[in-house]
Formats: C-alpha cells, structure tokens, sequence
C-alpha cells in the first residue's frame, strides 16, 4: 500500500489530548474551565470546536497551542510530548509546529503585510530559502501577493484575516489553531477565510482547528466538536458529500 | 476571494531556489516600534541628549581641569622635582632654601638640574588697577619650560629688557590689547614681549612668563633661591637610589617624581578643594537623568506595543528573542542621542574655546562616552524587559 493510500484510509493525528483538565488559582477561589477533555486533530481536516461563551473553548485553545500547560492529562503535539515542558520548551514547540490565527488578527501594525509573514519566519529561528519570495508565495495562497507591501492599516478586515492565515502558514506549521476567525468579519469575508482554511487544512500533513460561535462556518467543516461546561460533549463529521463546502455555506 | 481554493499549491516555499537563510526581522522591529510614536522618540531623545552633553561637558572639564593643572608639569622634563616641604600644588608656590641646584649636581647620578621660580605676584594693568598674577621664571635657553603656543613674539624677545610672555586669553583680565604694552609687575615695569595662545590656569590667575633672574629680580628672591628644581638623571642612573641620595640631602624639602607631583597638584585642586567632585556629581546627575528619562519612555513605549510583544510570544519567540527587540529598541535610541549628543557637545566645545574655560573631548572621552550611553539605555531596557517578561501568550486570544 502506497502512503497517499495509507492516508485516505487512516489520517495521521497530530495532535491528541487525554484527560485534559485545567484549574486556575486554588481552594475557595478555584475555577476549573476544563474537567477532562480527550481529543485527537487528524491530518486533512478543518474541526470546529464551538460552544457557549464559558465553556472552556478559548482555555482549550491555549492548552492545545501549548500556550498553557494543563494542570491534569497528556497533550501530545506532532509527536511531541508538552509534558515536563517549561514555558522556553513549549515556545519551542509552538514555532515549530503551531500557527495562530487570532481574532482580533494581531498583526504587527508597524509592518507590511508580507514583514508580517516574514517576522513569523523570524520568530522560528530556521533558515529560509529566498525569505520574500517565502512570503510572496504565502500572501499568494491567500490571494493577497498584490498587497504584499500593504501596512495593515490599509488593509480590509477579510484581508487581514487572510494575511494573518498567510502568516500562519508561512512557517509550514502541523497545526493551525484559529480562534474566532470569522467573528470580525462580514458574511463575504467570513466564507473566503472559512474556504481558505477548509483549502489549508486539505494539506494531508496539517490539522486545522478553529475555535467558532458562527454558525456560518459549519458547512466548511470535516469534524465539529461541541463542549460545554469544561467537558465534550459531542463529536459529529457532517456528511459533505452531498454539498460542496462553499455552496453549503452559501446556503445558510 | 482571491486564493486558489480548488486545487493544492504546491507547499509554501518548497519550489524556490538558493541558500537558506535565517529571516532576520528583529532589528526592522524595533526599528518600526522606535519611529512609529514620533514624540516618544522625541522624548527619548531629548532625555539621551541631555544625558549625553552633561556628561560630556562635565567629563570634558574634568579633563581640562586636570590638563590645566597640570600643564607646567607637562611642558616640563625633569624626572625629579626637589620642592618646598608640603607643597600642594605646582600653582601653591613658595621658595626653597636655596643652592639645591649645587647639592642636586653634585650628586651621583643626576645630569643636569633646572630651577624654576613660581609664584604669585601683583599686575599693575597700565590703564590702572590690578591684577594677581602667577609669574614663571625658567631658563629660557636651556630650560624645558618655556611659553609654548607663541602667537606673537618669541622666547628671544624674552631676553629683552623686562620682556614677559602673557597668554591672550587674559589680555582683558591684564588690561592689555596687543604685544609690546607695558604695565608693572611688584612695582617694576615690564613689557610684553610674547603672546602665548590658550595656556590657561585652573586657579584663573593669569601666567605669566619671563627668565629666571627677572622673576627672581620681580619677586625679590636671592639669586640663587628658586621654588622648584628640575632634576634630570644621569642615563642608567636608578631614580629611587638619587631620589634617596638627594632626600638625605636635602632635609626639609621634598624629592618627588614628576609623576608624583603631578597627581598630588591635580588630587589637591581636584579634591581637595572639591571642584572635582562637583564635576563629578554633575556628571552622574546627567546619567541618573538620562537612565530615568530612557526607561520611563521605552517602558511606556513596551507598554504600549505589549499585545505585539504577547502576539509574538504566542507565535513562539523565545523570551531572548523579545529582549532582543527591545534592546536593539534601546541600542538605536542609544546611538541616535549618543550622535546628536556628541554633535551639540562638539558645539560646547568649540564655542568654549576661547574662555578661560577649557573642555576637552578625547578619542577615548568620545569611546567612553558612547558606552556609557549604550549602558545607560541597556539599564533603561530593564524595566521594559521586566514587563514583557510577565506577559501571559494567552491574553492574545479573544482580544
């Protein structure tokens, strides 16, 4: 059996969390968003993580990005144990294996649109063939190599999103973890960043998961988990066989 | 929507050819975080100048102060000096016994012996009134001290009947204009025979030059009585064993090295007095300013980029990686003060340069400097650092 067999049939998973629990501060004043969470990113596909505001979603997110270490269970990311990692290790691990899309984008203001991929490039500390053109070829995944030199000032809501995913996807990343990536943006916009993440996550080596409250978004979707009150709840993949993804969301 | 969503691109810079290289972005940064809040830059700015030109002044009048002190020393070459008991500076003069140039040839080891005659004596300006003076008396032909930075005249006119040589700088403080004017020094005439350029005295009392018998004769000193005498060592003799030899020999006056006397004038006039320590202090005073005013305007300036810092954080930048930014932040603002600084120093400087005050700026006052300013802003970038240092990646989201 071929590799790209092997994949079709079994996806790799690249990121598996067991037994997730989290609690800020402690005694009387504990709070305890995450009481034991088990999930698995498979490589190709775009899962949705949505649920009430409270839920956990956004402490997940940070634990799943190693941005937080749980206080309980086992976080492997690309084959990478977080366990015993100090906040360095898991920065380290971060640049080498995550890629972020904020919200609020979080692009660096004082920086073009392509300085912003290359900072990231930066950030990860290894060499880069032909860095611009690296980034070139990033903005033109996004369709916004015409606004390389764009300071994001200048640039739409919907544009920033996708130079930030652009950004995201600049250091080759096994993991793109999004974060209300459409909560800022107009129905049109919404879609190309949902379509443009769905396109990402078909890459058979990267997982790509987005954090959501918009129902928009779910047409778009291989896997959508729900949690709720810090456990999940349920885990469905919609049937997008019948209805190419775009259409879908056209739809709604 | 613009981005190709039906077929797989091929991954991100895989097709692209040549050398990998590290991305280096860091400088670039900093650089846009710098200029990008003009009137913090600003403030910075004014803060590192003024450190910078305060320090400099005063460093450069401490230097002036030590060159003025010492300026008779080093225009002389004596590798002993044979001076009045607890003499403390060579501007402090009184008379030795007398003969100690006979006792200083006479012993082994010394090949030659010089006298000097220094000190202080009346100006009578020629429109009237007067003025302290300090008058030196040297050998003018075979000495080592001489005028030096002659303008006008020269060391033969000093030969002339009642010739001295007085510096131009004074020429108001003497009641002077130009060369070959007349006043009285004690009560006996004399005449300008020399102008020297820029040999100013720290004590602010004009020298003035003439041989060694008129100075004796001005200030009615023996004939062969002087303030110091100049020893000069036979080549191979051992300084320790003629300096022993000539402290033996000359009981209640002091055997020093050049060297010796001059530190004991510069520490006397330096510290003794306190001047010194006053430009010292002032100096200091220009870092505090310069260290508060740099760590007040880059933390703000952090403050004000910290979701940037946070973002970068969650993008995995090592902790090293943000000090970095925010240190090349400090770095440039250094070098940038540190320029305009030296530039309006520079300025100081030139415009001091014919008051009796002498600033001075050296190769190595100018590499000092800039180090400290460097180090000043690295210390400034502390407070900065302890606040991107406590910056949690997660605040990032939902923001």
């Amino acid at each position: 059996m071929n590799e790209a067999a092997e994949t079709a049939t079994e996806p790799k998973i690249l990121l598996e969390a067991k037994g997730i629990v989290k609690v800020f501060g402690s005694g009387e004043h504990a709070v305890k968003p995450l009481k034991g969470i088990d999930l698995k990113l498979r490589a190709g596909e775009l899962t949705l993580l949505m649920g009430p505001s409270g839920s956990g979603k956004t402490t997940l997110l940070s634990i799943l990005g190693c941005i937080l270490s749980p206080t309980e269970g086992n976080l492997n990311v690309a084959g990478n144990p977080t366990e015993g990692l100090d906040a360095e290790g898991l920065a380290k691990l971060r640049r080498k294996h995550v890629g972020f899309v904020f919200q609020g984008y979080n692009l660096f203001p004082t920086m073009t649109a392509s300085e912003n991929v290359l900072l990231a490039l930066d950030v990860r500390a290894a060499p880069v063939v032909d860095p611009p053109g690296h980034a070139v070829q990033a903005l033109t995944a996004v369709g916004l190599a015409h606004r390389a030199k764009a300071f994001p000032s200048k640039l739409s809501g919907g544009e920033k999103q996708r130079v930030a995913i652009a950004r995201a996807l600049a250091g080759r990343p096994s993991l793109i973890l999004a974060d209300e990536p459409t909560a800022a943006l107009d129905a049109e916009n919404g879609r190309a960043v949902m379509a443009l993440l769905s396109q990402v996550a078909k890459d058979p080596n990267r997982a790509v998961l987005a954090v959501t409250h918009d129902h928009r978004t779910l047409a778009y979707a291989d896997r959508i988990i729900r949690i709720e009150d810090g456990y999940i709840v349920s885990e469905e993949c919609p049937d997008k066989t019948s209805t190419p993804a775009h259409e879908a969301a056209e739809e709604h | 929507m613009q981005a190709n969503t039906e077929t797989m691109a091929p991954p991100i810079g895989e097709d692209l050819a040549g050398k990998p290289k590290i991305v280096k972005m860091a400088a670039k940064l900093a650089y846009r975080n710098l200029f990008h809040d003009r009137l913090s830059l600003s403030v910075t700015l004014i803060g590192i100048v003024f450190s910078v030109v305060l320090v400099a002044v005063q460093c450069g009048l401490y230097i002036g102060s030590e060159r003025m002190i010492a300026a008779m020393l080093d225009h002389s070459k004596g590798d002993l000096w044979v001076v009045p008991f607890g003499t403390k500076s060579f501007d402090d003069p009184s008379f030795l016994i007398g003969h100690e140039k006979y006792a200083v040839l006479s012993t082994p080891g010394v090949a030659e012996a010089e006298d000097l005659v220094v000190n202080f004596s009346n100006w009578r300006k020629p429109k009237g009134g007067s003025t302290a003076v300090l008058l030196i008396g040297s050998d003018q032909e075979n000495g080592t001290l001489k005028p030096w930075n002659l303008v006008n005249g020269s060391i033969a006119e000093l030969k002339a009947p009642a010739a001295v040589a007085v510096d131009d700088t004074y020429f108001k403080d003497l009641g002077i204009d130009k060369m070959g004017e007349r006043a009285e020094i004690n009560d006996q005439h004399v005449t300008v025979g020399a102008v020297t350029h820029a040999i100013r005295s720290f004590t602010t009392l004009p020298y003035v030059f003439t041989t060694l018998q008129r100075a004796r004769t001005l200030l009615g000193a023996g004939e062969n009585q002087s303030s110091y005498t100049l020893v000069r060592l036979a080549p191979g003799a051992d300084l320790e064993k003629v300096r022993a030899k000539l402290s033996a020999r000359l009981q209640d006056r002091e055997v020093l090295t050049q060297a010796e006397f001059r530190q004991r004038s510069v520490d006397y006039w330096l510290f003794q007095t306190g001047a010194g320590a006053a430009l010292i202090a002032g100096a200091a005073l220009g870092m505090i300013v310069g260290v508060v005013i740099v760590a007040q305007t880059l933390y703000s300036s952090t403050k004000d980029h910290l979701n940037e810092f946070a973002t970068l954080r969650a993008l995995g930048a090592s902790a090293g990686y943000i000090h970095k930014v925010i240190l090349i932040q400090a770095l440039m603002s250094a070098v940038l003060g540190y320029s305009v600084g030296m530039i309006l120093s520079l300025l100081v400087i030139w415009a001091s340069k014919d008051t009796t005050l002498l600033i001075v700026m050296t190769p190595g006052l100018a590499v000092l400097l800039f180090a400290l300013t460097i180090g000043m802003c690295v210390i400034a970038a502390i407070s900065a650092i302890f606040k991107v240092t406590r910056i949690d990646p997660a605040g990032v989201f939902s923001r």
